[in-house]
């Protein structure tokens, strides 16, 4: 039997009366403003909390009246599709909350040392009642570890990635491939202990005269055992893309592969494996861990990566967050936002470059 | 040159086996004479003195603490993470959709310290607020019992490690969820199905795979996280359910806290820490991957 057949007599069949009846927004704003009164008056009524207890308890009585006005107009099913899509869009406003108080506190609290001073002045002779001081010797630390590391990262992830793209076949192709996305989960205090054990207690003595010791160079070491999977994984992704012709087109030449690889595909794929070292960059340069388990950090300057401690604005954050002194916060904070802002002008440019991409 | 050139490159890649192999390797080396220097059971024993004359440490209330911060954490980012993927994929418009995972993946490269710093600093006040809150209606709940002082403690740990975690598995899942067969979502809608009803029956059955793994990577992160824990925790050994009240501590921000005065054993016995920090998030990780792997079409384009 069909619907039509089940006409009502006396229902007259216009669009209004064939289309499904919708719940009317109206009725929709109605229900969020009288569920947020009643939350209110029960909540603050019997004293149970502030005004944040209001708003949970005035969403969960929106969602039930919403669900209980729209199960009656529009029906069962469309009421739970109602339900399960306010859901997801309280999710998104969920996590923008974070953030924004992340970005916020940023700013306020970090301006107040954004000075020369401290783009300028190290931690020497700083004691805890001096209100001064800076982070230039965590810059110069940060900007030497993470350019050693990138030094050392980029040619073995991107000859890494190579070997998986254009020579790699069989079962040691797909165990490498498999173990470069394990370690991009490796921790990054796990990869910082591997080179104090590796790096600073065994290998570094030997240029010391037997005595240990922590340098800029083995936090660069540290960063790049970090950098190396995602480096490999991104380039590897770009190379996929370069179109196969392009290969052919040079092997029917007569080129070699490998000139072919160096000559074609690379500069081909240049700008992807660009962006994709850039992530990597960024991402290297907002760790703490290895830092502070084989740099040690230190209070001076120090120019030169392989001879004694070095900070980086990582770590700085990270000590003067647990320095009792009273100007120590705002010095973290000052030292936080820069952080960020070289991190997320990284990223930025990485995504705007991806964007130009001709091969995506 | 074709066979250097090949042959340096199928180094380069094996570069990453050698690594990983290497980790293994020399935190073994350094970890055991620690561990024989140890006058305690290393894996029962709550405490930490591994600088004394008389070594005694253990990783039962560090191990568990990572556990507890780790998996209370996904607990709390993976609903939200995925209410992002399928909004991203499915509900927002695409002028909306693009920008906001762009938020999203911003979220991802804000380095941990400044979470640690944020957490402690601004988030503690509100955690602490709602913790006396917790404790004096539901302290007959034993995790939120206990007379106090409320602020660093798991609760606050694990809401800044979810924090740190919901990136990671909303860019996969969403990554995932944009894969379904529009020909399935087609035909459910054909049949139908509301959208909700569509993506219960089409989206999410086909993206469950990559959703697990991205659980999965993203515990592997919450097990590692070691500054933002350093930072937020209160950093007491023992072992506790109780989420409110100060405490707290795990193996990779005890590695953090304590390296400063630690001696020969002392680091010996945090990289035997570390070994096991290291053999935990190694089999998250090849777990989750291997699950992806399983699914060729994941595998190809899943970060």
């Amino acid at each position: 039997m069909s619907l039509l057949e089940k006409e009502v007599p006396g229902v007259v069949m216009t669009p209004d009366n064939i289309r499904s009846k919708k719940l009317p927004w109206a009725v929709d704003l109605g229900v969020a403003v009288v569920a947020l009164i009643v939350a209110a008056a029960v909540v603050l009524g019997l004293g149970l909390g502030n005004w944040v207890l209001v708003v949970v308890v005035g969403i969960v009585f929106y969602l039930a009246g919403m669900f209980a006005a729209a199960t009656r107009v529009e029906g069962r099913r469309s009421a739970r599709n109602r339900l399960w899509k306010t859901l997801i869009y309280a999710a998104c406003i969920l996590a923008i909350l974070p953030l924004a108080s992340v970005v916020w506190t940023l700013v306020s609290k970090g301006a107040a040392r954004l000075d020369g001073e401290f783009f300028g002045t190290s931690m020497n002779n700083i004691g805890a009642r001096d209100p001064n001081g800076g982070a230039y010797h965590a810059i110069i630390g940060t900007l030497e570890q993470v350019g050693l590391a990138t030094l050392m990262a980029v040619p073995l992830g991107v000859l890494g990635a190579i070997y998986l793209v254009e020579y790699g076949r069989g079962k040691f192709a797909l165990t490498v491939r498999f173990f470069v996305d394990v370690m991009t989960g490796i921790p990054s205090i796990v990869a910082g202990l591997f080179i104090l054990a590796f790096w600073v207690l065994i290998v570094s003595p030997w240029f010391n005269n037997g005595t240990p010791r922590f340098s800029g160079f083995a936090a660069s070491l540290a960063l790049t055992v970090l950098m190396l999977p995602t480096i490999v994984r991104s380039t590897e992704e770009m190379l996929r893309l370069v179109p196969g012709p392009l290969r052919e087109g040079a092997y029917a030449l007569g080129v070699p592969q490998w000139k072919t690889i160096v000559k074609v595909v690379l500069p081909t794929a240049l700008p992807g494996i660009v962006t994709g070292v850039m992530l990597a960059v960024a991402r290297a340069a907002g760790e703490t861990a290895p830092v502070l388990l084989v740099a040690g950090g230190a209070a001076a300057i120090n120019f030169d990566p392989f001879a004694g401690n070095q900070s980086s604005l990582a770590l700085y954050v990270y000590q003067q967050a647990g320095d009792a002194s009273r100007f120590a916060p705002e010095r973290a904070w000052t030292a936080a936002l820069t952080l960020v802002a070289l991190v997320l002008i990284l990223t930025i440019a990485a995504k705007l470059l991806a964007r130009r991409n001709r091969l995506t | 040159m074709e066979t250097g050139f090949r042959a340096l490159s199928t180094a380069a890649g094996a570069m990453v086996l050698v690594i990983i192999v290497a980790i293994a390797i020399f935190l073994i080396s350094k970890a055991v004479p620690a561990l024989q220097a140890n006058t305690e059971n290393f894996l029962s024993y709550k405490a930490w003195f591994p600088n004394d004359a008389e070594p005694k440490f253990g990783i039962a209330a560090l191990a568990f603490g990572t556990v507890l911060t780790s998996i209370i954490a996904l607990i709390v980012a993976v609903p939200i993470a995925l209410g992002i993927a399928l909004f991203l994929s499915h509900y927002a418009p695409k002028r909306l959709a693009n920008p906001l995972g762009f938020i999203i993946d911003l979220l991802a490269a804000v380095p941990s310290v400044v979470f640690g710093l944020w957490g402690r600093d601004v988030f503690r006040v509100p955690v602490q607020d709602f913790s006396v809150w917790l404790n004096k209606y539901f302290s007959w709940l034993p995790i939120f019992g206990g007379d106090g002082p409320f602020g660093r403690s798991i609760l606050l740990g694990s809401l800044v490690l979810a924090i740190m975690v919901l990136p990671i598995v909303t860019s996969l899942s969403r990554e995932v969820f944009q894969q379904t067969p529009l020909m399935n979502e087609e035909a459910a809608l054909a049949l139908g199905a509301t959208k909700w009803e569509m993506i219960r029956t089409a989206v999410v059955p086909y993206g469950k795979p990559g959703v697990i793994a991205a659980i999965m990577l993203g515990l592997g992160r919450a097990l590692g996280e070691t500054i933002a824990l350093a930072l937020t925790l209160g950093i007491v050994f023992n072992i506790s359910f109780n989420l409110i009240e100060s405490g707290g501590n795990s193996i990779a921000a005890n590695i953090a806290n304590t390296f400063g005065e630690a001696n020969a054993t002392g680091r010996g016995a945090l990289i035997a820490s570390g070994l096991v920090l290291f053999a935990i998030t190694l089999v998250v990780n090849m777990a989750a991957r291997a699950i992806i792997y399983r699914r060729r079409e994941f595998r190809d384009s899943a970060a």
